[in-house]
């Protein structure tokens, strides 16, 4: 499991349009490189992003929010920061997921009123 | 059609839309790939210079952390609403960086991520509106390398 | 050349991309008093933290912990902290509870005189010795990534306060020891650390300013390393930075050079999780 460091407000008024932030920590490595013994590192990247949002009470896999294909030109530890409009009360649902069978799913709820 | 080394000159002075819209799709993109990319990402829709806005430092410390934002003036409404993002690099190994897709109720069209660069280039940001039109803006990007590092 | 009013330095860059020869303007009069430590007897302290070095887009990296990528690390050692290991079944918080409370000011002294192994350590040498002696596990590498997780998260707690460097004999021992290696030419390159970081502290040297070397940000995030390092870590760059032999992690040169460094910084905040090019 890789650590991550979501920014999201716990509470929002209906309208109110809040920022995401996430962070995940992952080397990103680009396939480029060779280590100290000249070895080439192989490529190790987080593919794409996507965030959904689920209604309290609703089922199924939500509305999409933001999603991002991501290259090898992104840092490693990506960071993302995007925006939404703060409708309803639920849960905003963060995966991540890339190579080597990378995936990671983190969840930050809202209330709104 | 311009010489390789009119064409250059031009490149360094105007904008990737007015490029795409100057010249020729297909004798651009085998010189400039930023055009090519563009072109790809923007499909049948229109390109222009505008709306949005790449904010990156023209000089950074280091090149395996720089931090960018797109910003895209729209009221995020129906008819005014961007629907993605991509963002293009000239000189890494690789021209792309990163594709994002807005949800319908994004309301502020301002995506924050941090990117290496390899080298001092250009970057250019394309906002695809909900009509299929596309904006780009191109900034030149400084990039230095740090002294005293691992063995 | 050295010592001429002009210096030229040849340096080889550590990515083996280029080499770039620099040429400097003799240091202003004034500049050579920077760095020069507490008690100094100046009004006013020309120390400057290396954060005062970077532009400001590195500089929101380190402000704003929402974007810190160090704070991974952070959040790393705090799993770590009650995590049980070792034959003992204990964690860091069977000893020390809340390291809010317990870790106040820790970091702050380090590096530090160890009465059970009657020599000065570093943070991340303290941490081992804990996880040897008191929880009866195998010790991890020096800069091992989970080390640096719990001496982030050690470290974290002391954000905001002041170095405050220990002043046992044992401890000023190793200062002094510190001092002369810092004072001291060495490498193909012929550079002490105070020839960059004292007389040339502030001028550019390839991409970036030289700053002044006061440690107070460590363990951070280096852009260039994309991850958490250490004081040593970053000392080992500058060793091959100036073609010298790099000293070992955890050897009695690298924790007092470490040890002299802090002593220079000494009342200076502490920053880490810091962010530096």
């Amino acid at each position: 499991m890789a650590h991550t460091i979501l920014t999201v407000p716990a509470v929002a008024k209906s309208g109110e349009i809040i920022e995401l932030r996430a962070l995940i920590q992952h080397p990103m490595e680009t396939g480029y490189r060779r280590s100290s013994e000249g070895v080439m590192l192989p490529r190790d990247l987080i593919r794409s992003f996507t965030c959904r949002f689920l209604e309290r009470g609703k089922s199924g896999e939500g509305e999409l929010v933001f999603s991002a294909t991501l290259h090898a030109a992104i840092s490693a530890n990506p960071f993302l920061s995007f925006h939404t409009t703060a409708y309803a009360s639920g849960t905003f649902v963060l995966t991540w997921s890339g190579d080597n069978g990378f995936t990671q799913t983190e969840r930050a709820h809202i209330a709104v009123r | 059609m311009p010489s390789r080394r009119e064409f250059i000159s031009q490149v360094s002075t105007s904008s990737i839309a007015a490029l795409v819209t100057a010249y020729p799709i297909t004798s651009m993109a085998q010189i400039d790939p930023l055009v090519a990319r563009v072109r790809a990402y923007a499909g049948v829709g229109s390109i222009k210079e505008g709306r949005v806005k790449l904010e990156i430092a023209s000089l950074v410390d280091n090149g395996n952390s720089v931090p960018i934002e797109v910003k895209v003036s729209s009221a995020m409404r129906e008819q005014d609403r961007v629907v993605g993002i991509a963002v293009f690099n000239e000189k890494n190994p690789q021209p792309e960086i990163a594709e994002f897709v807005l949800g319908p109720r994004t309301g502020r069209a301002h995506v924050s991520t941090r990117i290496r660069l390899a080298t001092t280039q250009r970057i250019v940001a394309v906002a695809k509106m909900v009509d299929g039109s596309c904006w780009t803006h191109t900034v030149e990007v400084v990039v230095t390398l740090a002294a005293c590092l691992d063995e | 050349m050295i010592g001429k009013s002009t210096k030229t330095v040849l340096l080889g860059l550590g990515l083996g991309l280029a080499s770039a020869v620099l040429t400097f303007a003799p240091p202003a009069h004034a500049a050579t008093t920077a760095g020069a430590g507490a008690g100094a007897g100046a009004m006013v302290d020309a120390r400057k933290s290396g954060y005062e070095f970077m532009l400001p887009a590195t500089q929101v990296l380190q402000r704003d912990d929402s974007q810190n990528p160090a704070m991974l690390w952070v959040k790393d050692g705090a799993a770590r902290w009650s995590q049980i290991e070792g034959a003992n079944g204990k964690s860091c918080a069977s000893c020390h509870a809340h390291a809010k409370a317990s870790m106040k000011g820790v970091a702050a002294k380090y590096p530090a005189y160890s009465s059970s192994l009657k020599r000065v350590i570093n943070l991340q040498q303290q941490i081992n010795f804990c996880r040897a002696a008191r929880q009866g596990a195998v010790p991890f590498a020096l800069e091992n990534p989970a080390l640096l997780g719990l001496e982030s998260y050690v470290a974290f707690q002391s954000r905001g306060m002041l170095t405050a460097p220990s002043s046992d004999a044992v401890t000023v021992a190793a200062q002094n020891k510190g001092q002369s290696l810092f004072n001291q030419r060495m490498g193909q390159i012929d550079l002490s650390c105070k020839d960059c970081h004292v007389d040339l502290a502030g001028r550019s040297l390839a991409g970036n300013l030289i700053p002044q070397a006061h440690p107070t940000g460590y363990p951070l995030y280096r852009l260039a390393w994309q991850a958490v390092g250490g004081l040593q870590r970053r000392l080992r760059n500058c060793l091959v930075g100036i073609r010298a032999e790099p000293y070992a992690f955890g050897s009695e040169e690298m924790v007092a050079l470490e040890a002299y460094l802090v002593k220079r910084a000494a009342g200076m905040p502490l920053e880490s999780p810091a962010v530096r090019p």
